[in-house]
């Protein structure tokens, strides 16, 4: 509780101790009504205060002028008709007081929770000196290039990459992964995360601001300054709705009794009065106004929990409308980087023929070259390897040992004399590497880029929330394209493209979703997807820690790679959305209930004010679900 | 330029009034409030001195408001 919160606590108590006794005193007249004005003051002064303020700044339709109006009003009905009741005015002040309390207090408590969710940006750096002696200094004055150290249990401050020292790092607070990652010397790593048990020397490569963590805190903090469709309908309907509820209270107090005096001559004055200020306490669109942008707020936060930044409510909004997801191939799906996945030698055994291959391919920086040596791990041997050449298109050919050895696909075989054999276990998703000597065909090594795991889950995942479509566009050769889209069992696929047909096969589909009602989302990796993220509705970019550039692009950033966290990404929107409409239609139901209640006379003032603070209670409690992170299991 | 500011503010209400206001402000190209994160982020127009602008734009917000605060 805060200064404020305890002190408006204790008017409370004060006030409704004082109403309560007053009655257990025999006053009557002018003594009475000063009595009764003292509980009234002590809880209301702020309210009477902030009300003439407002008039005087020309700001009338606000809450406390609407409350001072409506309990000034109830005092006066109550001397004028000698009742002396003046506890309904205090009463309604009494509970509108702790409304705003219980408001407070709920929203402040959102506000911790979230900001413990952001809790991840150290506000100190250990430096080291020329010295080699450590100095605590504020992270944004440490230069880039600089070397920083971080001891066990504190959070990395700024990106960097590791000098020396070995650790584990916990990255939870970032991807929402709870698994350890191992670092060591030359490992590039990223500030929020912490570091659980060795020292580790780190050189920086960032400034703070523009470390990943800076950046996180940024994004989401940013986050609400685009309004959503729900924010902007509610600002505008609160803007409406204040008058038009006091002209319609003008208009209750006046009509009625005009319309009966002319009619058979009792006005009831009184009794349409009441009923009339009745309505401008229930008159502030508070719940609704603070509900809806505190649910956005929550479902950001508890999205960044689970490793999923989700740029502002807009893009809540259209993430939850999701009907059809693009998945751009390598690196989303795949995990782009080629492995020996088969081995078919002619006459060798199967080590012999790698360890020919590698040999061929010793110099190459290619990414099949790059595989073909990771499998066979002792290429650095004694064997010569002279005059190595790149054929391009073709492959590699070298003197390895004396003998003439080529690597390549058919056409090489076919120019070095060998005889490829066609294999039937050979259409994998790979790409075969035919291997000869001296003429010879000596049998393939197939390379292929790795669905990763989970792709699957993710795409059924997917399906199940009620996506339409999934589709996936690639560079790649149609072959593959297949061969993937069949695994991941993906509704349709896109091959050889340039980014420029990806762009243009985005819009396609666009075109084809019902707009307003359903939305697409592609997910790339970021860097070189960037114009179709931009394109699409929702644009998703995966495995992003690190990546700033990523982070601009994108209006979703999946922090780790995991393909399986689009769909929790959508849930979260989803259960985000659901909770605004329940708000939104539960707080304008009861709203226009009690005005209904009230203008028939059914409702009393108490009962209106005590309906509308438990309304708002009731939302504020609602929309702090949404900060909830029990989705982020797949 | 861009800058950002810590704020106080009640409720959510006046925290999007205090935004017009903040908007209308003279030297303020745009402004934005985050009442859950009790930020208020403002641009400012070429030139002009981002103190006294605050200045004006506490004044302004008070009327609104008493009780609200711009740290600046």
């Amino acid at each position: 509780m805060t200064r404020k919160q305890k002190k408006n606590l204790t008017r409370i108590v004060v006030a409704a101790i004082m109403t309560f006794s007053f009655h257990f005193l025999p006053l009557t007249g002018a003594p009475r009504f000063l009595c009764y004005l003292l509980p009234y003051l002590v809880v209301g002064y702020d309210v009477l205060l902030k009300a003439a303020r407002g008039l005087r700044n020309g700001q009338p339709f606000d809450e406390n002028l609407l409350m001072t109006v409506a309990t000034l009003g109830a005092i006066a009905l109550a001397v004028f008709s000698g009742s002396g009741d003046y506890d309904e005015a205090i009463a309604v002040m009494l509970f509108y007081q702790v409304g705003e309390w219980f408001q407070s207090c709920a929203v402040s408590r959102s506000r911790r929770s979230v900001s413990e969710l952001m809790d991840i940006c150290p506000d100190y750096a250990n430096a080291e000196t020329e010295s080699g002696a450590l100095e605590r200094v504020d992270p944004s004055d440490v230069e880039t290039g600089s070397v920083i150290v971080i001891k066990p249990g504190e959070r990395v401050p700024i990106d960097g990459v590791v000098v020396s020292g070995e650790s584990t790092l916990n990255l939870a607070a970032l991807t929402g992964e709870s698994t350890p990652r191992k670092v060591q010397s030359g490992d590039e790593i990223v500030s929020g995360s912490i570091n659980q048990l060795g020292v580790l020397r780190v050189r920086t490569t960032k400034e703070f601001g523009e470390s990943t963590a800076s950046k996180i805190l940024e994004l989401i903090e940013d986050a609400g300054a685009k309004k959503s469709r729900s924010e902007a309908f509610i600002t505008r309907f609160a803007r409406v709705y204040t008058p038009i509820v006091v002209f319609a209270a003008i208009a209750l107090a006046l009509l009625p009794p005009v319309i009966m005096l002319a009619v058979d001559g009792a006005p009831a004055w009184r009794v349409w009065s009441y009923r009339a200020l009745t309505f401008l306490v229930v008159s502030c669109p508070c719940a609704l106004v603070v509900s809806v942008p505190l649910a956005f707020f929550a479902g950001i936060g508890g999205a960044s929990r689970a490793g999923v930044l989700i740029k502002g409510s807009p893009v809540i909004e259209a993430l939850a409308k999701t009907r059809t997801v693009v998945f751009d191939k390598t690196g989303t799906l795949t995990r782009g980087v080629f492995e020996v996945v088969a081995v078919h030698p002619d006459e060798f055994d199967e080590t012999e023929l790698l360890h020919l291959t590698a040999h061929v391919e010793r110099y190459s920086p290619h990414p099949i070259a790059v595989a073909l040596r990771a499998a066979y791990f002792r290429e650095n041997d004694g064997c010569s390897v002279e005059r190595v050449e790149e054929l391009s298109g073709r492959g590699v050919r070298a003197v390895v040992n004396g003998h003439t050895v080529c690597a390549g696909n058919i056409k090489l075989m076919s120019e070095s004399g060998a005889a490829p054999r066609a294999c039937l276990d050979c259409h994998g998703a790979g790409v075969a590497i035919h291997v000869s000597e001296d003429g010879r065909y000596l049998g393939h090594v197939v390379v292929s880029d790795v669905v990763k795991t989970g792709a699957k889950d993710a795409i059924a995942a997917l399906r199940r929330l009620g996506v339409k479509r999934t589709v996936m566009l690639t560079g790649d050769s149609e072959r593959i394209a297949e061969i993937v889209a069949q695994e991941l069992n993906l509704d349709e696929y896109h091959a050889e493209l340039l980014p420029s047909g990806k762009v243009a096969k985005v819009e396609e589909l666009l075109a084809r979703e019902n707009r307003g009602t359903e939305t697409l989302a592609f997910v790339g990796d970021g860097i070189n997807d960037a114009p179709v993220i931009t394109r699409a509705d929702v644009g998703i970019a995966m495995g992003a820690i690190g990546s700033a550039a990523a982070i601009e692009a994108a209006d979703v950033v999946l922090m780790d790679d995991d393909p399986g966290k689009i769909a929790v990404a959508i849930r979260i929107a989803r259960r985000c959305m659901r909770i605004v409409v329940e708000n939104v239609w539960f707080t304008i139901g009861v709203k226009v209930l009690c005005l209904l209640l009230t203008a028939t006379g059914l409702v009393g003032m108490w009962s209106a004010v005590f309906a509308d603070v438990g309304v708002m209670i009731l939302a504020v409690l609602n929309s702090a679900r949404a900060l909830s992170t029990r989705l982020s299991v797949v | 330029m861009k800058k950002s500011y810590k704020i106080d503010v009640d409720c959510p209400n006046c925290a999007a009034r205090m935004e017009e206001v903040a908007k209308k402000t003279e030297g303020v190209i745009d402004a934005v409030v985050n009442f859950i994160a009790l930020k208020m982020k403002v641009e400012f127009a070429e030139g002009v001195d981002e103190k006294e602008v605050m200045e004006l734009v506490r004044r302004n917000c008070r009327k609104i408001d008493s009780d609200c605060e711009i740290f600046v």
